[in-house]
């Protein structure tokens, strides 16, 4: 399985792209297709104010919903109305598609983030 | 898929079979001071004698009254079909579908019940059914809470009192349940509304008709509503849909209901059916099942449980009710009614009915009664009437029901206490017409 070495990585599936001056936030390609089809996204208003760990949103699949949680501290800059509108796009690219972006406020938590080595290993990958 | 009770051998073959003892090993792990400490039941009859104490029990019903009692449960004539149709196995003994491969009668059975209840409602998302019309009005204010993430629910006095108390028990102190009076008119205060709306209010419900039979006028209150962003729920009753506006034509984003009217016996009080129906945009909320259609994979149309991620076993916590059933029985029920009826035919029964009342109006009024709340009705409305309770009783010792008796409804309402509410249906009868008269008569004297 492909884990982008530009990216950096939860525990929860998720991936993180950017710096402190903002950072984009999507789902892996592993969360994806544990999931299967994804069917709709539920996302938080823009100006939320996040904090690492909050379960934010959810991604609803045809069998499962799975709690989306914040992987930084901070506000809601922006969310991806397409994905919103064409949830299946994320089966096809997950790392192409990005779910919202927040402004981090806290740099000792982007620091704490997984390289792509780290999950590679968290999900069993050789 | 056959269904037969166990034998003891079975019982015996299985325990061997997972090496267990006996059935009491099987529960070891809940605690002793939680266990059930046995049943003071009796031991079972025969067949014989059971039926014998039914029947003893079934007589003690007073078929032989000429009935006027309506309140939120009416009536009608249910034919033969209906009852000869739910006998079958398949639909008697049917269980969840959660396997649709094996389960496409029952699982078509309420995509029709689904459809039909969207054509009455005016509606697009209409779900598998609940309980009653109590529980399906609470859902529907919860409903609004989730999609509106607010806590405040305003509803009108006139909603039915059993359906207020439901919601008021879910509601458990911790969301905000406030009542808005009717006016002398019989219809929810507009200005009571107006000043407690705001932008915490999540939801105002309305009876149409409402409990009193008065016709409220939904569309302007519900216009007021939709300006805080609060939703409009209203509680419908699915006969009356045939004559009155349907709520998708004025404004409503969820509607619920009692189902009994459509071809369920009153029964004592249940068994029911919730009627719930809302707009597209809030089909995530929707609590309950929901039944679609698709096509299989030979591209045969296919019926299938649908949107499950909305529900208990799969949300827990934060699924969209606790409650995951629905009524199967009673929703087939109704759907073999309205369909047996049609369009026409339930309009006709809506409409005998409330030339019935009119009757029943003037038999009240050439004997003193007076109207409680004036202006239109359908087929149900409140008269004042002097000594009403003892009137009621000498009523009733004549053979006529004449109603609920407002001071049994409202105990702490002192200025309902001299009301009656009083329907008619089209099983409402020359008869019982003229023994209402008879009886006032006798009684006025």
């Amino acid at each position: 399985m492909t884990v982008p070495a530009g990216l950096r990585y939860t525990d929860e599936h998720e991936w993180v792209v950017g710096n402190h001056a903002g950072a984009g936030i999507g789902v892996t390609r592993y969360a994806v297709d544990q999931l299967g089809d994804i069917v709709f996204l539920e996302l938080p208003d823009v100006g939320a104010q996040l904090k690492r760990g909050d379960a934010f949103g959810a991604v609803e699949s045809v069998k499962a919903v799975s709690d989306l949680y914040a992987p930084l501290t901070g506000e809601v800059l922006e969310i991806n109305q397409a994905a919103v509108d064409e949830p299946a796009s994320i089966n096809e690219d997950p790392y192409a598609v990005w779910l919202l972006r927040l402004a981090p406020s806290r740099s000792d938590e982007l620091e704490a983030l997984l390289d792509a080595d780290a999950y590679r290993k968290l999900i069993g990958d050789a | 898929m056959a269904y037969s009770p166990h034998t003891a051998e079975d019982r015996e073959h299985m325990l061997a079979r997972i090496g267990v003892d006996d059935v009491d090993a099987l529960f070891d792990d809940i605690p002793v001071e939680l266990r059930c400490g046995g049943l003071d039941i009796a031991e079972g009859e025969s067949e014989q004698v059971l039926a014998g104490r039914m029947r003893r029990l079934a007589a003690r019903n007073r078929g032989d009254l000429a009935s006027f009692l309506g309140a939120g449960v009416y009536s009608h004539y249910v034919p033969a079909i209906v009852d000869q149709l739910l006998l079958r196995g398949e639909f008697l003994t049917a269980y969840t579908p959660y396997q649709p491969e094996i389960s496409q009668g029952t699982l078509q059975g309420v995509y029709e019940y689904q459809s039909l209840i969207a054509e009455l409602t005016g509606l697009d998302v209409v779900s598998a059914s609940h309980y009653d019309g109590a529980s399906a009005t609470t859902e529907a204010a919860l409903m609004a809470i989730r999609a509106t993430r607010r806590e405040r629910v305003l509803i009108s006095a006139g909603v039915h009192p059993h359906y207020r108390e439901t919601m008021r028990t879910y509601f458990g102190g911790r969301l905000s349940l406030e009542e808005i009076p009717i006016d002398a008119d019989g219809r929810t205060d507009a200005t009571e509304i107006e000043r407690a709306l705001d932008e915490t209010v999540a939801a105002v419900v309305l009876a149409q008709p409402n409990f009193f039979g008065a016709l409220e006028d939904p569309a302007a209150t519900f216009d007021r509503a939709h300006a805080h962003g609060a939703l409009a729920v209203a509680v419908v009753e699915p006969v009356s849909l045939t004559v009155l506006a349907s709520p998708g034509e004025y404004g409503v984003d969820i509607a619920a209901g009692e189902g009994q009217p459509l071809g369920i016996a009153p029964q004592y009080g249940g068994p029911y059916l919730g009627l719930l129906a809302c707009r597209q945009a809030l089909v995530r909320h929707v609590p309950g099942r929901l039944v679609g259609r698709t096509t299989d994979i030979d591209d045969r149309p296919a019926y299938v449980m649908t949107m499950r991620a909305r529900e208990q076993d799969i949300r827990r916590e934060k699924a969209a009710s606790n409650i995951c059933t629905n009524q199967a029985l009673c929703a087939l029920a109704a759907t073999i009614y309205l369909s047996a009826l049609g369009p026409d035919g339930l309009r006709d029964v809506a409409l005998i009915g409330a030339s019935r009342a009119r009757q029943v109006e003037a038999a009240l009024m050439d004997a003193g009664a007076e109207r409680l709340f004036p202006g239109p009705y359908l087929n149900e409305f409140a008269v004042r009437m002097p000594n009403a309770r003892s009137v009621h009783a000498e009523l009733l010792e004549r053979g006529v029901l004449a109603g609920l008796l407002l001071a049994d409804a409202f105990p702490d309402r002192p200025d309902l206490h001299d009301g009656m509410l009083l329907c008619a249906t089209e099983t409402t009868s020359d008869d019982d017409l003229d023994r209402l008269r008879v009886a006032l008569q006798e009684v006025g004297r």
